[in-house]
């Protein structure tokens, strides 16, 4: 089993992993500059209280960037609950039933992944516009009572994308999944509801848990359809960087990025060990 | 599996289980899908709102026959090939970033493959954390490497003062080149997954048995391992092609406004230029292109499950 790589496959693979990472490292180190507009790098900043972490200071006192990281936690709380439940409804449907409409369905699933998510995210603006026009001219609707769109459109939206993830990796949990267990409890005398939730539930769970966190994720990173199905109030973070990028940038995006980047990183070690501990 | 215990209450069950995915697709994917075809069909009023017509300027005015709108100073009925010429870029673009990505995709996937089992995980997870930073900070970490000041123009600038050579910072952001490279980075990760995926499932002993037979590593390679990799590299082409020719933000932060794809023309006309007629046309164009694309290669190649594991 000993296969001798040659040297070169070394070389490709540590300068691909270099391609990776180095602006992952410069922003992190950008998030320290003494200079302001973040150009070059001039430096450690070192403005009291708070020393070389002074951008993350200001960071902390920007209501903006607070607001904004509040709207996508809960975009992508209320949306991962939403797609993880459809989603797993969806996988047990398409995995042991049979019914009319099943490859429909199953076609309609796959549309999200094989069309440009800004096609998506057209469409879904197009729709929303049309429709609370119709509703805000048929009903004579003023100032703030005039749909428009909001938090409510982008949770909408991202349970849309989200539910053919969930609904993908939670199959692919069922497709190896014994059913002569849950014979078994109905033969035991548990109603299927039981069964459903003390034997289904419990052995499909990993499969669950991963679709929602592909949904967080998901939904947290989105931009595209954000950028699209959001309204005054309703800014992710993803959107308010973006934002930023169009005017001056200050270290303070650095830091915003380098909280960001920990953030995630720590995430998904967790979920490394959590997976690991399950196998 | 199922259909041995069919009966009209388990086929009911199994439509009631899918249904709210069903309203889900329909209301926010195929209705507005729907909509999009109806009103590419229409044209402006003075006010940037639809009317809804059956016309086909959008569509002429996209392969170049404008009827309605002048041509530069030429007026309509005019040839301006201006939106060709922005579609041929925009797949360009896409083959290039799809090629970049697989040749320097591919010797990682392999490498990560046939690392021993309990260093794969290590190596994947490498690979995922920076695709799960967020895409738009991932951009602006381009901007301070390639701008004028930036990053790269200081290695470089110091590296030429070690041999004595004169310097001049090289314009790197807003160019096509850094629009690839955005690109090619962001979308890295949808290309290593699926590879890695086929190249996993490969029996190690078809190495060896190659080698019985004589085969060197290069023929090992051309005439086993990627033949039997075809999969995951069909699997990355979709997942990195489709998405770059729908996006708008990479040719926007690091092109400036230089480099314009279908993405920005369509984002263009909702936002900017009030013309949500011809944009729609052009979705369906850059829809209709993918899909296109896609199920010939698709077709061509075959692909299996992937896809899913990105």
């Amino acid at each position: 089993m000993k296969h001798r790589r040659p040297f070169w496959l070394y070389l490709i693979v540590v300068l691909v992993y270099i391609f990776l990472y180095a602006p992952i490292l410069v922003l992190i180190i950008y998030s320290f500059n003494a200079s302001r507009v973040n150009v070059r790098f001039e430096g450690i900043v070192n403005i009291e209280p708070c020393g070389p972490f002074y951008w993350f200071c200001q960071l902390s006192r920007n209501h903006e960037v607070i607001n904004a990281a509040r709207n996508s936690l809960i975009i992508a709380s209320i949306s991962t609950l939403g797609s993880t439940v459809i989603g797993t409804m969806a996988a047990l449907a398409l995995q042991r039933y049979e019914f009319p409409l099943k490859r429909f369905s199953e076609g309609a699933l796959y549309i999200p992944i094989v069309i440009p998510e800004l096609v998506m995210g057209i469409g879904i603006l197009v729709l929303f516009t049309t429709v609370f026009r119709a509703i805000n001219t048929a009903l004579d609707l003023q100032g703030n009572a005039r749909l428009g769109m909001g938090l409510g459109t982008v949770i909408v939206s991202h349970i849309a994308f989200s539910i053919p993830f969930v609904a993908l990796v939670v199959r692919a949990r069922l497709h190896g999944f014994d059913r002569a267990i849950e014979e078994a409890a109905r033969d035991l005398g548990a109603t299927e509801w039981i069964t459903f939730w003390r034997i289904t539930l419990p052995n499909i769970a990993p499969g669950v848990l991963a679709g929602a966190l592909l949904a967080f994720t998901l939904s947290l990173d989105d931009f595209v359809i954000t950028f699209f199905t959001t309204g005054p109030g309703a800014t992710t973070l993803p959107i308010y960087v973006y934002g930023l990028l169009r005017r001056t940038i200050t270290p303070e995006v650095n830091a915003l990025s380098t909280i960001w980047i920990l953030l995630v990183f720590l995430l998904l070690v967790v979920i490394q060990r959590v997976q690991g501990q399950q196998r | 599996m199922a259909a041995e215990f069919v009966s009209t209450g388990s086929r009911r069950r199994g439509f009631w289980l899918m249904l709210p995915s069903l309203l889900w697709m329909l209301g926010l994917l195929i209705i507005p899908l729907g909509l999009v075809l109806v009103v590419s069909f229409g044209r402006r009023d003075t006010d940037g709102n639809v009317i809804y017509t059956f016309t086909l300027d959008n569509y002429l005015r996209l392969i170049g026959f404008s009827r309605t709108y002048p041509c530069g100073s030429t007026p309509p009925p005019c040839f301006d090939p201006l939106y060709l010429t922005i579609l041929w870029r925009s797949i360009v673009l896409g083959l290039q970033t799809t090629l970049l990505t697989i040749l320097i995709g591919y010797p990682l996937a392999y490498f990560i493959a046939r690392a021993p089992a309990s260093r794969r995980n290590v190596y994947l997870f490498l690979v995922l954390v920076p695709l799960w930073t967020n895409f738009v900070i991932r951009l602006y970490a381009w901007i301070i490497i390639l701008r004028t000041q930036g990053v790269l123009n200081t290695v470089l600038g110091w590296l030429a003062g070690l041999v004595n050579l004169p310097f001049q910072p090289l314009e790197m952001l807003y160019t096509p080149g850094a629009v690839l490279l955005g690109m090619v980075y962001e979308f890295l990760p949808f290309m290593i997954l699926p590879i890695y995926t086929s190249l996993e499932k490969i029996n190690p002993s078809l190495y060896e048995a190659a080698a019985d037979l004589g085969a060197n590593t290069w023929r090992t390679l051309w005439r086993v391992i990627i033949p039997l990799s075809m999969p995951g590299i069909v699997a990355g082409t979709i997942l990195v092609f489709v998405p770059v020719m729908g996006t708008f933000i990479v040719s926007d932060i690091l092109g400036g406004r230089q480099v314009i794809l279908v993405g920005n023309l369509i984002q263009r006309q909702f936002l900017d230029a009030r013309d949500p007629a011809f944009g729609s046309a052009a979705s369906i164009i850059l829809m209709v292109l993918t899909l296109a694309i896609t199920l010939y290669y698709t077709r061509r190649f075959g692909f299996g499950e992937e896809i899913t594991s990105a």
